[in-house]
């Protein structure tokens, strides 16, 4: 009690910011009963009706349902696939780079993209991809193929998509695993080279193992983040032709609860993914325990 | 590794070296090329395609874009925002991080599964709707700001820092007859500048950016930030919208003209990155490694 009292300064300091949590983080948490609710706006929360698991059956039955559903998994396969071992790749290349000033410069240029927002990675790209004069289709033109209709294809959805991913993402996700491999012991590659071993042997038997707990926990985050795929970025790439690849958890609760006022049942939607994405976290950090990492919880 | 000079070892670095360059490069020639396209003619852009250095200059453009107050008007909006956001998110998170940063915190544990948990879980998007509605900010640029106002990562970064300085220049001012307070502003946010740069450029870059809050919250177009206003003039105006009835019937702008507000929403960022770019992946870093 005296050291409360003697730190009361402290608490005041934090006041704040605990009330911002609170408030625009828990406060939605428990929100979330409306999912089980025939929530009307004018009745509240308190005066709603209660419907059970209603637009959970609902939900379950629907065709929509299982289209969304494997939509979001085969994004995040994608990004967990294809995305998550280049940050790795790029930073091993630029750690045998001897000379500073490139490794310096090819730095500054791939961390830029990071910066911009989806709106802008989206806009160059339909700019670039466009069928009236984008770059991308006179290319294409003029090699003598015909020209793709990239933005309303659901063939190239997905492509389209990680791509946009990568280019944003890929620089700036060598951060961290650079300064990992910067904490590697270097007497561990003198004993290597002396062994015989070259640089790719190198890269695989010494670099690789000494940051494969980064690579765990980073693991685990991009896991945790399964379904937050993005609604910013995937949402701008939607159209009515790709809807049937590109429509995700996120962009549906936007339409059915926001657009089409739909409260409870897009609550519904929105509560299963979030509990579904815990599951996926605890399950990634169990199995990384068990594989003798940390683990991030 | 030096003084290798073998066959294999050039051959390695030849390649690694290139591939290095064309992969900084594919990530930065589009911007260059829409930077280009910017500043030339149409009739230019439909003979070359592919623009990186425009022989034909044109500032119509912006000349155009910037005698309409609509785009005028949403860089103010984003300009407000982006200063008020990331000045109001960094006093909020630099209290929350320095009180938490402090051990004799009694239920520190506590209060950080509290954050922490908010990262794992949350409400979603409907609940949280309901609440920026029922704290009355819907269709009010805070609505920008006080949803999003502390990042709970960005907040553990920072908290990471402070509990990083050495805990003697406390124990001095403490000794001195410094306040909690007095600790924080005098000593410890002057120690701790990489960190608060580089938080501030996040909370920055988020609010310059900032899309998704600003359709869910806003529906009074007047009051679109810079950003919104580019998805209206690219990618509606490209016959493209999903949710349908958002655009108006004006033609669709000419090539150059998505262009320029392309780099409008861009500028701002790249003027601030070079400045900052020194501090971020030092201040990230620390954070992320002890965090």
């Amino acid at each position: 009690m005296r050291s409360i009292k003697k730190n009361k300064w402290l608490y005041l300091m934090i006041a704040p910011g605990l009330l911002y949590f609170f408030v625009y983080k828990y406060i939605p948490m428990y929100g979330l009963i409306i999912a089980f609710q025939d929530y009307k706006p004018y009745l509240g929360i308190t005066g709603s009706e209660w419907v059970g698991f209603q637009h959970f059956e609902r939900l379950f039955t629907s065709p929509e349902f299982w289209m969304i559903f494997r939509n979001t998994l085969v994004l995040f396969a994608l990004q967990i696939l294809v995305f998550f071992p280049i940050p790795i790749i790029i930073a091993l290349m630029l750690n045998e780079v001897r000379n500073q000033m490139f490794k310096k410069s090819v730095q500054t240029l791939i961390y830029i993209p990071h910066f911009m927002s989806w709106v802008v990675i989206v806009s160059i790209s339909f700019v670039m991809l466009t069928l009236d004069g984008g770059i991308i289709n006179s290319v294409i033109e003029a090699l003598g193929f015909q020209k793709i209709n990239f933005l309303m294809n659901p063939d190239t959805f997905r492509p389209m998509y990680i791509l946009q991913v990568i280019w944003r993402e890929a620089g700036w996700g060598t951060i961290i695993f650079l300064a990992a491999i910067a904490a590697v012991d270097p007497q561990l590659y003198e004993a290597a080279k002396m062994d015989g071993a070259n640089r790719l042997r190198q890269a695989w038997h010494i670099t690789l193992p000494a940051i494969r707990s980064v690579i765990v926990v980073l693991l685990i985050l991009k896991i945790g983040d399964v379904l937050e795929l993005g609604f910013e970025h995937v949402y701008l790439l939607l159209n009515a032709s790709n809807r049937e690849v590109g429509e995700i958890f996120d962009t549906y609760v936007y339409t059915a609860g926001l657009k089409q006022g739909q409260f409870s049942y897009s609550t519904a939607v929105g509560f299963f993914k979030g509990i579904v994405g815990l599951i996926l976290v605890m399950f990634a950090n169990w199995l990384a325990k068990k594989a003798g990492e940390e683990g991030v919880y | 590794m030096v003084g290798d000079k073998s066959f294999g070892s050039r051959l390695f670095n030849f390649t690694n070296l290139t591939l290095l360059a064309i992969i900084a490069l594919l990530c930065v020639l589009p911007f260059i090329h829409v930077l280009a396209a910017s500043f030339t003619t149409s009739a230019e852009l439909a003979e070359k395609r592919f623009v990186l250095f425009p022989t034909v200059w044109s500032l119509d453009a912006y000349r155009y874009i910037f005698s309409t107050d609509t785009v005028m008007r949403s860089m103010m909006i984003s300009i407000g925002v982006t200063l008020g956001g990331t000045a109001f998110s960094m006093f909020l998170s630099t209290l929350t991080a320095y009180g938490l940063s402090r051990q004799d915190l009694v239920g520190r544990r506590f209060i950080m599964f509290f954050i922490v948990f908010t990262m794992l879980f949350n409400g979603g998007m409907i609940p949280t709707f309901l609440v920026v509605q029922q704290t009355g900010l819907l269709n009010s640029l805070a609505a920008l700001v006080i949803p999003v106002a502390i990042n709970a990562f960005n907040m553990i970064i920072l908290k990471s820092f402070f509990q990083n300085l050495p805990a003697g220049l406390e124990e001095s001012a403490k000794i001195d007859g410094c306040s909690d307070f007095g600790i924080l502003f005098r000593i410890v946010i002057p120690c701790s500048m990489p960190a608060i740069a580089t938080i501030s450029l996040f909370y920055a870059v988020t609010y310059w950016n900032t899309y998704m809050h600003a359709i869910l919250y806003l529906s009074d177009s007047s009051k679109w930030p810079v950003q919104v206003l580019l998805r209206q003039i690219v990618v509606l105006a490209s016959g493209l919208n999903y949710d349908g009835a958002e655009f108006t019937s004006v033609p669709p702008p000419e090539i150059t003209i998505k262009m320029a507000v392309i780099v409008v929403a861009t500028i701002p960022v790249l003027i601030v990155y070079p400045f900052l770019q020194k501090y971020f992946a030092k201040g990230a870093l620390i954070g992320s490694m002890k965090g």
